[in-house]
This record gives structure tokens, sequence and C-alpha cells, in this order.
């Protein structure tokens, strides 16, 4: 039998819809892997004028002034220190609103409290960054008067602050993955709801939370405004968080704002840095992506 | 002496009453079946016993169910005391995420039981008891999930078994297993209700049929009738017993 007309119409309308998300998925794919071919490109230039010896174990980081230093250690525990202190933040917070908001909540309460979450992790960096600047820094100040001005305690509390709804949000949903026939499970054998969330939940859970704490950390390593504002902008080797500081992506927006030549040198120690600040949260977006994995398989 | 005592027992879901003026008494080392079509109240009725019911919202009961000299339907009780003397087996098994050996323990532990080779001793007389020690004895350490369904089952039962139990509440336990394990599993229930007093919810006629001691037909949240089982299954008194046993509904 002839198919009739509208179903040919309907078959040619369908196939034109599969070129058309075809090519928006493969224009996407394209530029992410252009962007990374120049990233790496342009980075091999750079490592063509400095060791990668020196890159990673000089502690004097000064491209842009003489004598010029690349030793990109100072940026590198810059932005651990930050990665560091907004985990201490977001991780406590963050795993307990989700413990709360997944098994104490009231169906009602995470109804509402669940979408401001949401709501919280869309509030622009910027504003962090001056409430680091303008709340944050002042009120450490008050307790610590030897703070500077910008330093990396402020930064970092601030980022963490910022992802805290990411790590709630995230860890939630692992922990609401968790199937109830566990909970009942659990309960039918005298546990309290202390001993489910403790032994059963959170056990249960732990792939899930252990992927979002680290999706958390690599957000934190990648976060720009908050630093650039409240951190500081000197690159020195320290682990003291009431110092200025500079990290990674500090250092690039710094850079880019100035009138650095094109093909210099200087120039190209964006891209270095660039290149390996996409490692280090490719890494990490990698291993979390392989963790969950490991969850659905042990969950089932 | 009987072992539990049910009176005028009412349970309602909001405005629908899933359980009306229930009476029933269970006897010690018996296998109590509760059959009858779906929705008719079974697991309601069960739930009363350990308290699982206090997890769904919006529920009310009223009446009595006398056990060990107290009303467990009473809100004031310490269900967790509760739910240690009166283990249940679920539906879908629902093993732990964690190894055998934890699993079984898993209860004990969280009631203090923290000596090594208590817990050992604990765990393979358990496991011996629900019939699945020969098959896991060599790798104690693997999880729960890589049991067959069956075994799981069974792994399920040592867990509620380790907490020393006096009464155990099965609500359907073979219906998502294959005939061998559901055989295996009958066994096991004729084999334990030597130490411990069976409640059994099964879908299954000849199930109740071919190992419980007494059986209660439950329609609509009323008892229908309840009495031995095998006078039941031959001679039931109410016809709408024997048209739900000839499978003429349900
Ligand atoms: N969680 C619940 N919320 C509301 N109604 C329920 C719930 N569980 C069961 N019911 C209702 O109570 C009645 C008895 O259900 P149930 O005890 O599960 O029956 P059975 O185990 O015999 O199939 C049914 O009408 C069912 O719809
Ligand atoms: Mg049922």
């Amino acid at each position: 039998m002839e198919p009739s007309k509208t179903r040919k119409r309907a078959l040619h309308i369908e196939n034109i819809a599969k070129r058309t998300v075809f090519l928006f998925s493969s224009i996407s794919v394209l530029t992410t892997a252009i962007v990374v071919y120049i990233l790496f490109s342009e980075s091999f230039i750079f490592f063509k004028e400095v060791s990668i010896v020196e890159f990673f174990t000089s502690t004097k980081w000064s491209p842009t002034l003489r004598p010029q230093n690349f030793g990109v250690l100072p940026l590198l525990t810059g932005t651990l220190m930050i990665a560091i202190g907004a985990s201490l933040i977001a991780i406590p917070f963050g795993l307990g609103s989700a413990i709360y908001l997944s098994e104490y909540a009231p169906k009602k309460v995470r109804k509402i409290l669940k979408p401001i979450l949401e709501i919280l992790a869309g509030i622009p960096s910027i504003v962090y960054g001056f409430f680091a600047l303008t709340v944050i820094t002042p009120l450490i100040r008050v307790f610590l008067p030897q703070t500077q001005i910008f330093n990396a305690l402020s930064a970092s509390i601030a980022v963490g602050i910022m992802i805290i709804p990411m790590v709630a949000s995230l860890s939630e949903d692992a922990m609401m993955a968790v199937p109830d026939s566990l909970r009942k499970g659990a309960y039918a054998l005298g546990s309290t709801q202390l001993d489910v969330v403790l032994k059963v939940v959170l056990p249960a859970a732990i792939s899930g939370i252990g992927s979002a704490f680290i999706l958390a950390i690599s957000r934190a390593i990648g976060e720009t405004m908050i630093v650039a504002i409240a951190a500081g902008q000197s690159p020195t080797f320290t682990l003291n968080p009431l110092n200025s500081i500079q990290t990674m992506t500090g250092f690039m927006v710094n850079i880019s704002l100035g009138d650095i030549q094109h093909g210099t040198i200087e120039y190209q120690t964006l891209f270095a840095i660039g290149g390996l600040l996409f490692f280090m949260t490719l890494s990490l977006n990698i291993l979390a992506r392989w963790i969950v994995k490991k969850q659905k398989e042990k969950l089932g | 002496m009987s072992k539990i005592i049910v009176e005028d027992l009412n349970f309602y879901y909001g405005d629908v009453q899933a359980l009306k003026d229930v009476n029933m008494t269970i006897e010690p080392n018996e296998i109590t079946a509760l059959i009858g079509p779906s929705g008719c109240g079974k697991s309601t009725f069960l739930r009363a016993f350990n308290r699982m019911n206090d997890f769904i919202k919006n529920t009310s009961v009223d009446g009595s169910i006398i056990y060990d000299g107290m009303n467990i339907v009473d809100k004031d009780i310490d269900v967790v005391e509760l739910r240690m003397k009166v283990g249940m087996v679920f539906q879908k098994p629902n093993p732990l995420p964690k190894s055998i050996f934890e699993n079984v323990i898993y209860g004990p532990k969280r009631h203090g039981l923290k000596k090594k080779h208590l817990q050992k001793e604990l765990v393979e007389s358990s496991l011996k008891q629900a019939a699945l020690w020969e098959e896991v004895k060599e790798d104690l350490n693997k999880s729960g999930f890589e049991l067959s369904g069956g075994q799981q089952q069974r792994l399920c039962i040592a867990r509620c078994l380790s907490m020393k139990p006096d009464i155990l509440l099965f609500d359907e336990p073979t219906s998502a297993l294959d005939p061998i394990s559901t055989m295996k599993i009958e066994d096991l229930l004729v084999q334990l209700k030597e130490h411990y007093t069976i409640i059994i919810v099964t879908h299954s006629m000849h199930q109740a049929a071919r190992i419980s001691d007494k059986t209660a037909f439950f329609l609509n949240g009323e008892v229908i009738e309840m009495g031995e089982t095998g006078e039941i299954f031959s001679n039931a008194k109410d016809n709408r017993t024997e048209r739900y046993i000839s499978g003429k509904f349900g």
C-alpha cells in the first residue's frame, strides 16, 4: 500500500528534524574540540620557551615583570586555598541541608526549599564577590585585624557559600535515589531515624555525595569573579589565608584585561594556565562521573 | 496461651476504612496465613503488628492488639523495641548495599553487639537457620546484591533472625521468586515455626494450604472466616471463602 500524503509529509519533517538536531549537536561538539585544540597547541608554544620543570617547581610567578618568572606554584596554592576553604564551608553545610531535606523535612517544606536552593545556585558570582569584599572581609578584620584587604579567606568563604546549593542539591538527589525499601527494611529491624540516615542512606548514597563534592570543588577551582574581586592580585607563594593571593583564574582575568601583545610569551601563559585549569577540572569531572557510575552499579 | 490477640481493630487511610472490626488470635509456633483478593487489607493488617503503618501519613487506628502484655496499637509504646521482637520480610528482597556479613549483623550492631567473635557466631547461626550458610559461607564479604533473588530473600530472613525476634511477619515473600526459590522459602518457614510465631500474607492459596496452620480470609477489610487451614480449604463455612479458594474471584 502507498503511504498516504500526510504520512509522507510527516516522514519528511521527521527527517529534517533529525538532521537539524544532529547539526546542532555536531556544532557544539566541534566548537568544544576547537577550543581544546587551541588551548593545547598554544600551550605547546609556551612550553617550548619555558621548561615544564620550571613551570611546576619554581615558586615565583611574574610573567609580566622583569625578570620574568614562570613558576605556577603560587597560583596553584592560591587556587587550592580557595578550593579547600570553600569545601570546608560548602561540604558540611551542603550535606547537612541535603540530609535535612531528604530525610527530615516534611514534604511541604521540601517542595518550597528545593526550588529556593536551585534559585540560589543561579545567583551571579559577581554578587558573591562584592559580598566578600564589603561584608565578609570587614567582618574578618574585626576579629583578625592583620588580615589584608584582599585575602584568600574572604574569597574562599564566599566561594563556599556560592557552592553550598550545588552540594546540597546534588547530595540530596543522591540520597533521594536510595530506594525507600532500604529505609523500610532498616526501620523494620528496629532502627532509629538517625541509624537509618547514618548507617543506611549515607553509605548507600556515598558515591553520589562524593561526586557532588568533587563537582563542587571543581566549580570552586574554576570560580573567577569572586577571586578576581576579593582575593587580590598578588601571586605570592603562601599558605596563609589572610594574605592577598592570586588564583589561576584570577591571573587569567588580569592578563586578559591588560594590554598584552598577541604572540608574546606573556600572552602565551594564558593558554598554559588555561590548559592546566582545563586539565584539572576535566579530571575532577571524569572522576565524579566514574564514581556515579559505580554507585548506579552498586544500587542496581 | 495465645501469642497475640487482636480486638475490634479498625484502620483508616484518611476517610477510607481499610480494616473493619478485625478480631483474631494468633497462636505461638504456628504459621497463620492471611489470604484474600488484592486490596482487601492484608498488608495493612500485617503492618499493624510492627507499626510500619506509622510511616504512612494521615492514617488512624482504633481497637487493640495485645502482645506481650501491652497494646501495641498504643501511640506511646516504644516502636523500636517492638520491631526488635517483631521482624518483617518484605515482598521484594531488600538487602542493604553492604556485605552479606554486614547485612546479617546490621540489627544487632545497632543495638550494641560490638564483640567481633560474638558477631561472627551470630552471623553463622542466623545464616544456618535461614538455610543460606552453605551457599555463602565461602564469601561473607560479598555484597548482598550479588546474590540471586531467592538468596537475597533468605538473607533478609537471616537478618531478622539475628535480632532473635519472637514473631516474624512475611508480606508475600515469594511473589517475586521462581518456583524453586519459593519452595526453599516455604520449607524454611515450616522449619522456623518451631522457634517463632509466623504470620504470612500470601496471594497463593496453594502456599497457604501447603505451609500454614491457620488461615484467615479477608475481604474488603473484614475477616470473613478464620480457622484451621485444612478446615478452611476443605470445608469453608462462608460461601465467599469457598468461592475465593476455588478461584471463582480474586
Ligand atoms: N499507603 C496507602 N495510602 C492510602 N491507601 C492505602 C495505602 N495502602 C493501602 N491502601 C488502601 O487500603 C486498602 C488495603 O490495602 P492493602 O492493605 O495493601 O491490601 P492487600 O495487601 O490485601 O492487597 C486498599 O484499598 C488500598 O488502596
Ligand atoms: Mg499487600
